[in-house]
């Protein structure tokens, strides 16, 4: 591979995967923050107003970082990979300017009002303000899965002349099926971290034995939406995006499965690990005629493998994508398995006592974000080599007159960049997550530090 | 209908240089005027609720480039690959020194994010006003419309220029002063006491540099590329604009000696639209010259996208624009007159 064209796909494989990290969490929490103020709005109970404070000085240190993460992504399209926008800007930029002016606008508007106007607003405006975030946030996510979408399954497009693809159709850009899916998917995940995230840090008071009274509504939130979202993470959401990814792009699902000849009645590979050159699967634990179900809801029928796909069409890092797959889906597994297993608790009026649960809630915080990681990889690294699906190849695409060197100067500097706000963030937000909601007992008397109170 | 892009786009930058020019020159003189705590968080009160939406213009703004004329989103973003991605990198400092300064009470911590937010902000005046610079002067285009430029070469605006030479350090120099100014006069307006009489001072000693910088930079403006003058010849009404720009610093020199904060800022705004304005009345329909003989511009018909897509693009992107200015005058309104410290504000 070129050098050049390696740096571009990892400066921008490198910068979305930081950012994401981010703004996961503030679509996954903004939704839950409106449910805490919503109770507290009901119930006229100054807890969940302290308990919504708390997680909005959270949900305000991460959405800087995701601001300012974020603004590189738009840029990168132009500096790394400037073929790419000048060919399908007619299509894409449409998403994305439209992105900006829905949503950024608003979101920036009513965060401001949100996380400083409190005091100012009555309790139904900071209620409107905060789920004009919310919409805010999940608007933003939908224009860009709109332009993943268009380089997943192109749609409603003219070529030109001259090379360029333009947009003939507003309502089938935005109505893309894959776009409507990977939307419905995206989404619950983001809440499924948002939720973890809350269930983890009210397990981390109870085990703590502190802030009791609020860790015990973070677990109730949290492994409430945990579980509502963990299921439809999986059905219908998942169940109906890799149907119709098989029926779209099979040669990506053949890898993602490791399944190197078509098969009747296929098997699903549970754990193994791909081995390209000699096209078998080591160490395999497979379940039989799980996938062929999967796919077409019956045990028997034949999927295709890779062997029926020309060579030049294959992902080109089949284990990759095959270990981004297994991953996300077997923690989705896990997410249904450990949100089940606590709402039952939770029902029953046990959850709070049982120690262990609480250090599994507590451990899973991660995982959610590996989880969403890997499911864009396999979103991603699964549409490879192509850029636009079938329509324009990833190596032509980039930025042919930006040199190596200079990709990679700001590809270091980015790296020692993000690793900088890595440790301001995980700083900043221990050091809430330390002081707790509600009072603080050793509050300075000038409450220069006290955010929004 | 391309024209209509061409004004929309140069409408969005010409907002974002109003609107965030003056968070970014508070920036610049953050560490000058507010000399203790409380005037600094003073000083972030006054930008904390605006400062993100803002930005936002910059960001709408390069994606309706990028819709409206992907070409030149395509060249001029690779070719200026050094400097947008100092400029993000300095957009990213300068977030982070405004927003986790509040966290920590400890002043080594406050001292660290009120530097970054005033050389970010200086820093990115300066790579502004080179970038204006740079679009006048005309780069290198190739026969593919694509070009880069290193950061520097000999300093001459000639045929291999660098992003920097005497002509685009020199109008990076009048965006630090203009914006500095700008900024000095926002904080006249939203704060009192001895931080607005140094903000007022500010403006007041700076007047007198801008107004020659103005002069110098036209002249040299000529001089670098006497192809600007080729609209304002044609159709002579393009001359009100250099009107309103002088027009514009009288505003701002009587405004400011008669204490008329409000009217001083308005004056700043007015100056900074009517020089971007300015420019574009010279480049219209270029959007990105060529420095190359044998190369034509990138203008507005090369570059733009399908008509569908520009045709649609105006309905809904003046519904949501229409929303957007909504969503502005509603803030600025709630968070309108002098900001102070007392709890229960907001959190700088």
């Amino acid at each position: 591979m070129d050098t050049a064209y390696f740096i571009h796909r990892l400066h921008f494989g490198f910068l979305i995967t930081f950012h994401y990290l981010f703004p996961q969490l503030t679509m996954g929490l903004a939704p839950l923050i409106v449910v805490l103020k919503t109770l507290a709005l009901r119930t006229r109970d100054e807890t969940y107003d302290n308990a919504a404070r708390f997680w909005m000085k959270i949900f305000g240190i991460n959405f800087v970082v995701g601001v300012v993460t974020g603004i590189p992504m738009e840029f990168q399209f132009g500096t790394n990979w400037a073929r790419f926008s000048q060919m399908t800007g007619g299509v894409i930029g449409q998403a994305l300017v439209m992105e900006g002016v829905f949503s950024f606008f608003l979101e920036s508007a009513f965060l401001g009002l949100f996380l400083f106007g409190e005091k100012r607003l009555s309790r139904a405006a900071h209620w409107w303000a905060g789920f004009m975030v919310f919409v805010g946030s999940w608007l933003s996510g939908f224009f860009i899965i709109v332009t993943d979408a268009w380089m997943q399954h192109p749609v409603a497009y003219t070529r030109l002349p001259d090379g360029s693809y333009q947009v003939n159709s507003f309502s089938g850009l935005l109505l893309n099926p894959w776009a409507l899916l990977q939307y419905a998917h995206n989404m619950s995940g983001a809440v499924i971290t948002g939720a973890f995230v809350m269930a983890a840090v009210g397990a981390f008071y109870l085990l703590n034995q502190r802030s009791e009274e609020y860790g015990r509504i973070f677990l109730r939130v949290g492994v409430v939406a945990g579980f509502i979202f963990s299921v439809l993470q999986v059905f219908p959401t998942g169940d109906l995006h890799g149907k119709y990814l098989a029926k779209h792009q099979p040669v990506t699902t053949a890898a993602m499965e490791g399944l190197f000849h078509t098969q009747k009645g296929a098997p699903m590979a549970i754990i193994g690990q791909p081995d390209v050159e000699r096209q078998v699967i080591d160490n395999p634990i497979v379940v039989h005629k799980v996938l062929s179900f999967l796919i077409y809801s019956t045990t028997e029928a034949e999927v295709r493998g890779l062997n029926e796909f020309p060579r030049d069409d294959w992902p080109t890092n089949i284990p990759l994508l095959y270990f981004s797959y297994h991953i996300m889906a077997g923690l989705g597994t896990i997410f249904i398995a450990v949100t089940t297993l606590s709402i039952l608790l939770l029902w029953r009026d046990k959850l709070f006592q049982v120690r262990w649960l609480l250090w599994v809630i507590m451990l899973c915080l991660p995982f959610p974000y590996i989880a969403n990681t890997a499911g864009w990889l396999t979103a991603e690294v699964g549409r490879q080599p192509w850029l636009v699906y079938g329509l324009m190849r990833t190596a032509v695409g980039y930025s042919s007159n930006v040199s190596a060197g200079n990709g990679l100067f700001t590809l270091l500097g980015f790296m020692g960049l993000y690793a900088l706000l890595a440790i301001f963030f995980l700083f900043l937000v221990h050091r809430e997550i330390e002081h707790g909601p509600g009072l603080r007992p050793n509050v300075d008397p000038q409450p220069i530090t006290v955010a929004g109170d | 209908m391309e024209t209509v892009w061409f004004l929309f786009v140069a409408f969005m930058l010409v907002a974002y240089v109003v609107l965030d020019g003056f968070d970014l020159g508070a920036g610049i003189i953050h560490l000058f005027i507010a000399r203790n705590n409380d005037e600094r968080r003073l000083v972030l009160r006054a930008i904390g609720p605006v400062w993100d939406g803002n930005e936002v213009w910059l960001l709408a703004g390069g994606g309706t480039l990028f819709f409206a004329f992907p070409l030149v989103y395509a060249s001029s973003f690779s070719g200026f690959y050094l400097p947008l991605n100092m400029v993000l990198w300095l957009l990213i400092l300068r977030g982070i020194g405004i927003e986790f300064r509040m966290h920590l009470d400890n002043p080594v911590w406050r001292d660290f994010f009120d530097g970054l937010f005033s050389i970010g902000s200086s820093l990115l005046a300066i790579f502004f006003g080179a970038a204006l610079g740079n679009v006048v002067r005309g780069v290198p285009l190739r026969a593919d419309h694509y070009f880069f430029e290193p950061l520097w070469t000999n300093f001459q605006p000639g045929a291999n220029a660098g992003v920097l030479d005497w002509y685009t350090v020199l109008t990076g120099v009048v965006a630090l002063v203009a914006l500095t100014i700008h900024g000095a006069n926002y904080l006249a307006v939203k704060t009192d006491g001895d931080l607005g009489q140094r903000s007022r001072a500010t403006a007041r000693r700076l007047w007198p540099l801008l107004a020659l910088l103005t002069v110098v930079s036209c002249v040299a403006t000529l001089f670098v590329r006497p192809q600007v003058t080729k609209n304002y010849t044609e159709y002579p009404i393009g001359f009100l604009i250099p009107a309103v720009v002088a027009g514009s610093l009288i505003l701002m020199f009587s405004a400011n000696r008669a204490g008329n904060d409000r009217r001083a800022f308005l004056g700043s705004c007015v100056y900074l639209a009517s020089m971007l304005g300015g420019a574009a009345y010279a480049l219209y329909p270029t959007l990105l010259p060529s420095s190359n003989p044998g190369v034509a511009d990138i203008t507005i018909h090369n570059a733009a996208a399908g008509q569908y897509a520009l045709t649609y693009g105006v309905i809904w992107w003046s519904i949501g624009m229409a929303i957007a200015i909504g969503y502005f005058v509603l803030i600025y309104r709630m968070f309108r007159g002098k900001v102070t410290l007392q709890q229960g504000e907001h959190g700088y």
